[in-house]
């Protein structure tokens, strides 16, 4: 049992972290009053190019690069789409996701399953060898402490920096934001492409990180739950963290439970976050709390009203 | 005061002002100068071009023609952002204010200043020490949303003042206060004025020119037809002639300005009981105050007057009886009917009908057209019913009775096919009345009105106050709650006094504005 859990809380972050991360570019973004659907085209934008190039250049943390550029010329797109010309949000991340899922498709196919070395891991001995959480807290990649000290800055930022209210202005009331001097479409365009770069972070994280390895579709529905744990967080970031150590806690659990030669249907097990996901919503509209928290322009466009 | 140079030349001058929007020329030339440490006040209907007039001023639209000087030289104004920087802060009707954000956080937002860190700490400080000055203090750690109408326009108040306004536009700052809160904000402004700055006070309440303000610039169909005159100089007869028209007749320029001119009406037989409220309790919870213990017997043909300051459960009453609200105790009965588990449907088919306090939240629908906000309560009927079949409707019959309608209450801007977010507040009332009294004297056995002239002109008031004398003339019963102690003075045949849920009084017509703000006050 000790080796199970072990196990489980040391796989935990490769599971937690990609939700984590792209959780927290969408709670940017949607503070910002941009609904943004497309988390799982930026995603798979980021899990695919992260590859490639790792592949190619040899060098993985050139990789994580080019799979965060991935992410927000992907989010680029959308911000045009959305803040720019005004576009249907919920429409248009929709056809983001799709337009993720097609380019990776044609541009990576020539990648596909072809493994590769990710990035170094933290190894300071003894430390790691703490009964239960030394593999937690002191055997993972760089990556994951980054990530973790990167979400804490942005929780900051967003309470305690100009910059962070002026951004949860925008989103709750823009043209309140817009009378004080704040360029609404800026703000938001900044946002969407924060979002979008978190989000192809996270996307590395699965293929550079998780598995050594890019395959069609690995981001697997990551982004939707995503997007239900920004609703979990009532948009707070650090509460997102929590969110993320629950769902990706499941996540983690599962191969861990059919290699213990658990008797219950492979394909049943493999909905469990989806199923959890739902739950999480319906709790979320029965505590009746949703309200309070989410940014009160959330997907609606900003025109001002200007007559000059 | 130092040298003769700033003194002489006005803070802000303007002259020979024009702006037209699509063809229409709202502003005609106008003219208006403010000087240091007065209250001027700008007085003008709905529509006379105040708000355009005060808009150029803040750099919001551009003027066409004309001069603009600040301190004798060219404003150089060519957005909100110089209006700002030349010292010039608008508290505008509509708040703007980020509900979520805390005094200090909206404070902060508007300052603009540069800087990566957020220093809610002085933002705090400085709005607090602007509020002390003048008599206006606020929490600065308040939650922005939590806070009552008159403390959010002491915020939007104290933020003008803390980015250090010279010039401070209040638009129609009393409209939305009750009479012992408008009193209140009244002498805040005269100490504003009196640290130098000048007060522009846009208003439609002929009493608060001659009471608190310096002089008066009046406006009537773009013009000003009176620019900077000293308040002294003019009746409050001439201010009413000047600001409606030649045209006018007594009664309207009564309506006006003392309102206490116009008779209560008195029933000379009161009719039937209509509505019975016993021990009624309804809604509250969640920071809302509810309805407790409340009973009262309003009669055919009788105005039973609310008054109180808002947010003391005359909400909760309202939807009580409209039935949006569950009644969780005591009884509802409207001609013998009891309402409890009523729907809203079945209330409306016993005669029941309804002014909302927010007429676009809860009675208007912005974006549906004229015609079918008109049809909205009626179309269940079957009135509309198409001669193809009771389930399609007939388009023609409710265009007809839209056009009956805009021209029987002179619905200015109305067709059938426009939506009623174009529609100016006034008229939007008036489309409002058209619906729920139309079949008046049949029809409506209970007029519910919550508020109904908040925000009005004067002619649209007078309008909304005929209407609604008329209907009661013809046999139904109104519950007219007001936070307008004239007001309801004015209509009500009896009034009430709501405080914290309950009715804490009741005074008969005649009753004076000192004696219903003393049992507001709990002072009776």
């Amino acid at each position: 049992m000790e080796l199970f859990l072990t196990g489980w809380l040391t796989s935990l972050p490769a599971f937690a972290m990609p939700l984590l991360l792209a959780a927290v570019g969408l709670i940017l973004s949607e503070r910002a009053g941009v609904l943004n659907m497309g988390a799982e085209g930026y995603m798979a934008m980021g899990a695919m190019t992260g590859a490639v190039v790792t592949l190619t250049a040899g060098n993985p943390w050139i990789g994580v690069g080019a799979a965060i550029l991935a992410g927000a010329a992907l989010a680029g797109l959308f911000a045009i789409a959305t803040v720019v010309f005004r576009a249907d949000q919920i429409l248009a991340g929709l056809a983001t996701v799709a337009l993720g899922g097609g380019i990776t498709a044609v541009i990576g196919r020539p990648y596909l399953h072809k493994t590769f070395t990710g990035l170094p891991r933290l190894d300071p001995g003894a430390l790691a060898d703490l009964p239960l959480v030394g593999g937690l807290l002191f055997r993972q990649d760089l990556l994951a402490y980054l990530g973790l000290a990167l979400v804490l800055l942005l929780w900051w930022g967003l309470r305690a920096t100009r910059t962070g209210l002026k951004l949860r202005a925008v989103g709750e009331d823009p043209a309140t934001a817009d009378v004080a001097g704040v360029d609404v479409q800026l703000y938001q365009a900044g946002a969407v492409l924060a979002c979008g770069a978190l989000c192809g972070l996270a996307g590395a994280y699965l293929s550079i990180v998780s598995s050594n390895v890019w395959v069609e579709g690995m981001v697997n529905g990551r982004g939707w739950i995503a997007l239900a744990l920004v609703i979990f967080a009532r948009w707070n970031p650090a509460r997102a963290i929590l969110g993320a150590v629950i769902f990706g806690g499941a996540d983690a659990a599962l191969p861990r439970l059919l290699a213990l030669g658990a008797q219950v249907p492979t394909y049943l097990l493999s909905t469990l976050p989806y199923l959890l996901t739902i739950l999480v919503l319906v709790l979320a509209a029965l505590g009746g709390r949703r309200k309070d928290a989410e940014p009160r322009s959330l997907g609606l466009a900003y025109i001002r009203q200007d007559r000059r | 005061m130092g040298t003769a140079g700033p003194q002489t030349a006005p803070l802000l001058a303007l002259s020979g002002v024009s702006r037209s929007f699509d063809g229409v020329r709202v502003l005609d030339r106008a003219a208006f100068d403010l000087k240091r440490g007065e209250i001027h006040a700008l007085l003008g209907e709905n529509g006379a071009g105040k708000s355009t007039l005060m808009n150029i001023v803040t750099g919001v639209y551009a003027p066409e023609g004309g001069r603009y000087l600040i301190d004798g030289a060219p404003a150089g104004i060519r957005g909100p952002k110089d209006a700002l920087k030349a010292g010039i802060g608008m508290v505008h009707q509509h708040f703007r204010l980020v509900d979520r954000f805390t005094v200090a956080e909206n404070v902060l937002l508007a300052s603009g200043q540069l800087g990566l860190f957020a220093n809610a700490g002085e933002a705090a400080r400085a709005a607090m020490e602007a509020g002390k000055a003048v008599g206006l203090a606020v929490d600065p750690a308040a939650i922005v949303g939590e806070l009552s109408v008159a403390e959010r326009q002491r915020v939007e108040i104290l933020k003008v003042l803390a980015l250090g306004a010279r010039i401070v536009i209040l638009d129609e700052p009393t409209a939305v206060l009750t009479d012992q809160e408008a009193g209140a904000l009244l002498l805040a402004i005269r100490k504003i004025a009196a640290q130098g700055r000048a007060v522009v006070m846009i208003t439609h309440k002929l009493r608060e020119v001659a009471g608190h303000s310096d002089r008066v610039t009046i406006m009537r169909a773009g013009r000003t037809v009176i620019s900077g005159a000293p308040v002294g100089t003019l009746s409050a007869g001439d201010l009413g002639r000047l600001m409606m028209g030649e045209e006018t007749s007594p009664a309207e320029a009564a309506e006006a300005g003392v309102i206490e001119a116009a008779a209560p009406i008195t029933i000379a037989k009161p009719g039937e009981e209509r509505l019975i409220v016993s021990a009624l309790y309804a809604g509250g919870g969640q920071g809302s105050v509810g309805v407790s213990d409340v009973g009262f017997t309003l009669k055919a043909g009788e105005i039973l007057g609310v008054a109180g300051v808002g947010g003391n459960g005359q909400q909760a009453l309202a939807e009580a009886i409209v039935g949006l609200l569950p009644v969780a105790g005591g009884h509802l009965t409207l001609d013998g009917w009891e309402l409890g588990e009523f729907s809203v449907a079945r209330r409306r088919d016993l005669g029941l009908r309804v002014v909302p306090s927010d007429r676009f939240a809860s009675a208007l629908i912005g974006e549906l057209s004229v015609a079918d906000n008109l049809a909205l309560t009626r179309v269940r009927t079957g009135r509309y019913r198409s001669r193809l079949g009771s389930w399609l409707v007939g388009r023609r019959r409710m265009k007809r009775e839209a056009e009956q309608a805009i021209e029987a209450f002179a619905i200015a801007g109305a067709t059938p096919a426009r939506r009623a977010r174009l529609l100016s507040g006034g008229n939007a009332q008036k489309l409002l009345l058209a619906r729920e009294l139309e079949e008046s004297g049949s029809g409506v056995k209970l007029l519910v009105a919550h508020s109904p002239t908040r925000g009005l002109d004067v002619k649209a008031c007078a309008f909304v106050h005929a209407a609604i004398r008329k209907a009661v003339a013809g046999g139904a019963a109104c519950l007219l709650i007001s936070e307008d102690v004239e007001e309801v003075r004015a209509l009500a045949s009896r009034i009430l006094v709501m405080s914290a849920g309950r009715m804490v009084g009741e005074l008969p017509a005649g009753a004076s504005a000192s004696q219903i703000g003393a049992l507001i006050l709990g002072q009776a």
